[in-house]
């Protein structure tokens, strides 16, 4: 039996507010195989957001691990974290969050800034992105010149130039309309299914969490199902 | 060419903000500019003085002459290299707004003390040997339109009549720190004409100037100067060019520190603009930020950006405003006429300039950086939504 790209265990998450400590999630137990997709959902404030953001190193556990290919990242520094990510994690958000001063291809070129590819190496991955995505005849237009679609597209081909261990989507179809939203959900499945992504998507949507190949349900921060 | 491109269009999203935040920084490097220039004109004369020379006169005070024969007993001292004498005229031509300084010299002792006065040979040879000759500086002839041969009437207001002087030569300066909006003429002339009608004022001079052998031996000499005509009728006081033209200085010394704090004034204003301007252009990207950190970006990166984007405006802004001084100074100069005779824009208050564009943009940038680098990733993200 191969070991779960992730691994958690023992997982707890609270915050302090006004002096009062707040549970947010609850000694979590979680695997996620190599090349799974999986839907996390629950009820706002379940803790479904949290849980994401810690598996992709962008927040820190009160307590437990988090094994991702084998590194504990709780265990990170910052520093080491920001590279980490780099390398290992794509992310796609609910509001895209592209670079408005960027074209689609210097938001899709922006991760590989930080690896040590050459300037024509970069521009062949990210015409190759594009082209995955359906927007090579976009590349030159700045965000606000494309749809809601088309921008959470572009994130996509962002969160995937890096070709990295696991993309983490928060709600990655909650600003779209319903046939843009299967498109991108149709994305989702090729990345999955062509590339063996492993994807860990939160959704409040039903029929965006039957794309999934595993539903995990959260309430109040603990695993419900 | 990525990250500077980032910056260049980050500068440019809020085009009317980014504009008139760059107004305010030309605005305000260029009155620094031209506020430190006015401070340097003030201080123009002490500056070029030299150290070779010293300055004798009346220990009651500069009102009041000392006798002609000082002049030998004071080349008589050990250390002194040359003496020549002046005095102060004070004319007025056509009217009183045309001031400009006007001095009886010696001329031959006294054009040897100043070899950066620039005289062509001929000029001078028809300076000395015209009695009622006269010399103007360069910018004072271009104000008036003098040429070489004009006659140049001035009114007298301490040694009254109307006084008549061929204009034998115009002067330049060795360098722009030379005064060239003054005026001399003969002492023997002003002195033989003074004698004739007021015997008793006859043979005496304003003030002595003295050249040292050995510029080291300066206090020494001033000592014995002041020494040898101490308990006279006419004591003097011995000082260098420097201290003699910094005692005019300190008498409007309340008005230097108060330009001069106003022009400090003038860059703590815009800093607060500026910063202003960076925090809420900060405020308005944490979002971005957050999502440059989630992609992998460290928080030294993402706030480098916003130091660079506000060092480029600054310096931008800068470099147009120094550019901005010098037509800025030419005109004031030209509206100020003889007032202030050196008057020009110095590489070091270009400098200064400079550091204090740099100072707004870093300043500026500070506050904002410092709390882009230290979000939380999920924080920053909210914003977002």
């Amino acid at each position: 039996m191969t070991a779960p790209l992730v691994s958690i265990r023992g997982l707890s998450k609270h915050y302090v507010r006004g002096g009062q400590v707040i549970p947010v999630l609850v000694d979590l137990d979680l695997d996620v195989a190599a090349g799974d997709f999986v839907a996390l959902m629950g009820p706002s404030g379940s803790g479904k957001s949290t849980l994401l953001n810690l598996v992709a190193g962008i927040d820190k556990p009160s307590s437990g691990t988090i094994r991702v290919a084998g590194v504990d990242i709780a265990k990170l520094s910052e520093a080491d974290l920001a590279r980490w990510r780099a390398d290992n994690v794509g992310f796609i958000f609910q509001f895209y969050n592209l670079m408005p001063v960027l074209t689609a291809f210097g938001n899709v070129e922006l991760p590989l800034l930080l690896t040590s590819l050459s300037r024509r190496e970069r521009r062949e991955r990210v015409a190759t992105a594009l082209a995955l995505v359906g927007l090579t005849d976009r590349a030159d237009h700045y965000p606000n010149e494309l749809s809601g679609g088309q921008q959470q597209r572009v994130a996509i081909a962002r969160a995937l130039i890096t070709d990295p261990t696991l993309i983490v989507a928060d709600e990655p179809t909650g600003d779209l309309d319903r046939v843009t939203a299967g498109e991108i959900l149709g994305l989702l499945e090729r990345l999955n299914d062509e590339l063996g992504k492993t994807i860990l998507m939160v959704t409040h949507d039903p029929k965006a969490a039957e794309r999934a190949h595993r539903i995990v349900q959260l309430e109040k921060g603990v695993l419900v199902a | 060419m990525f990250v500077p491109l980032l910056v260049l269009r980050n500068l440019f999203r809020h085009k009317l903000r980014t504009l008139l935040t760059a107004l305010g920084i030309v605005v305000a490097i260029a009155s620094f500019g031209l506020l430190r220039t006015v401070v340097d004109a003030w201080y123009a004369g002490a500056n070029a003085s030299s150290s070779a020379r010293l300055v004798t006169r009346s220990s009651v005070s500069l009102v009041f002459s000392l006798p002609l024969t000082y002049a030998s007993k004071i080349r008589q001292i050990a250390g002194v290299e040359g003496v020549s004498w002046v005095n102060w005229f004070g004319g007025v031509y056509i009217s009183e707004r045309n001031f400009f300084p006007q001095f009886a010299i010696h001329a031959p002792s006294y054009l040897a003390m100043y070899p950066e006065i620039l005289l062509a040979d001929a000029e001078r040879k028809a300076f000395y040997t015209d009695r009622q000759g006269a010399i103007a500086g360069r910018k004072l002839a271009d104000q008036f339109g003098w040429k070489v041969g004009d006659t140049i009437p001035l009114k007298g207001t301490i040694y009254p009549g109307t006084w008549t002087f061929n204009l034998r030569g115009i002067y330049d300066g060795a360098d722009k720190t030379v005064d060239q909006s003054t005026m001399f003429f003969h002492f023997d002339f002003l002195n033989e004409s003074v004698k004739k009608v007021y015997p008793r004022r006859g043979d005496q001079a304003g003030l002595f100037v003295v050249r040292l052998r050995d510029p080291a031996q300066a206090a020494a000499v001033s000592q014995a100067i002041d020494a040898t005509f101490a308990n006279s009728l006419a004591e003097t006081l011995t000082e260098t060019e420097k201290a003699f033209q910094l005692s005019f200085v300190a008498m409007t010394e309340a008005i230097l520190v108060a330009i001069q704090a106003v022009s400090f004034v003038v860059i703590v204003i815009i800093m607060a603009v500026m910063a202003n301007t960076m925090a809420m252009t900060a405020r308005e990207r944490y979002g971005e930020y957050a999502t440059l950190k989630a992609l992998g970006f460290t928080g030294t990166f993402v706030a480098g950006l916003i130091v660079a984007e506000s060092l480029l405006l600054a310096l931008g802004a800068g470099m147009v405003g120094i550019a901005l001084t010098f037509p800025l100074a030419g005109a004031f100069a030209d509206a100020m006429g003889t007032l202030f005779p050196i008057f020009f824009v110095s590489e070091e208050t270009v400098a200064l300039q400079l550091g204090a564009a740099l100072a707004v943009g870093l300043v500026a940038a500070a506050v904002p950086a410092w709390r882009v680098a230290r979000i939380r990733i999920v924080d920053g993200l909210r914003a977002v939504a």
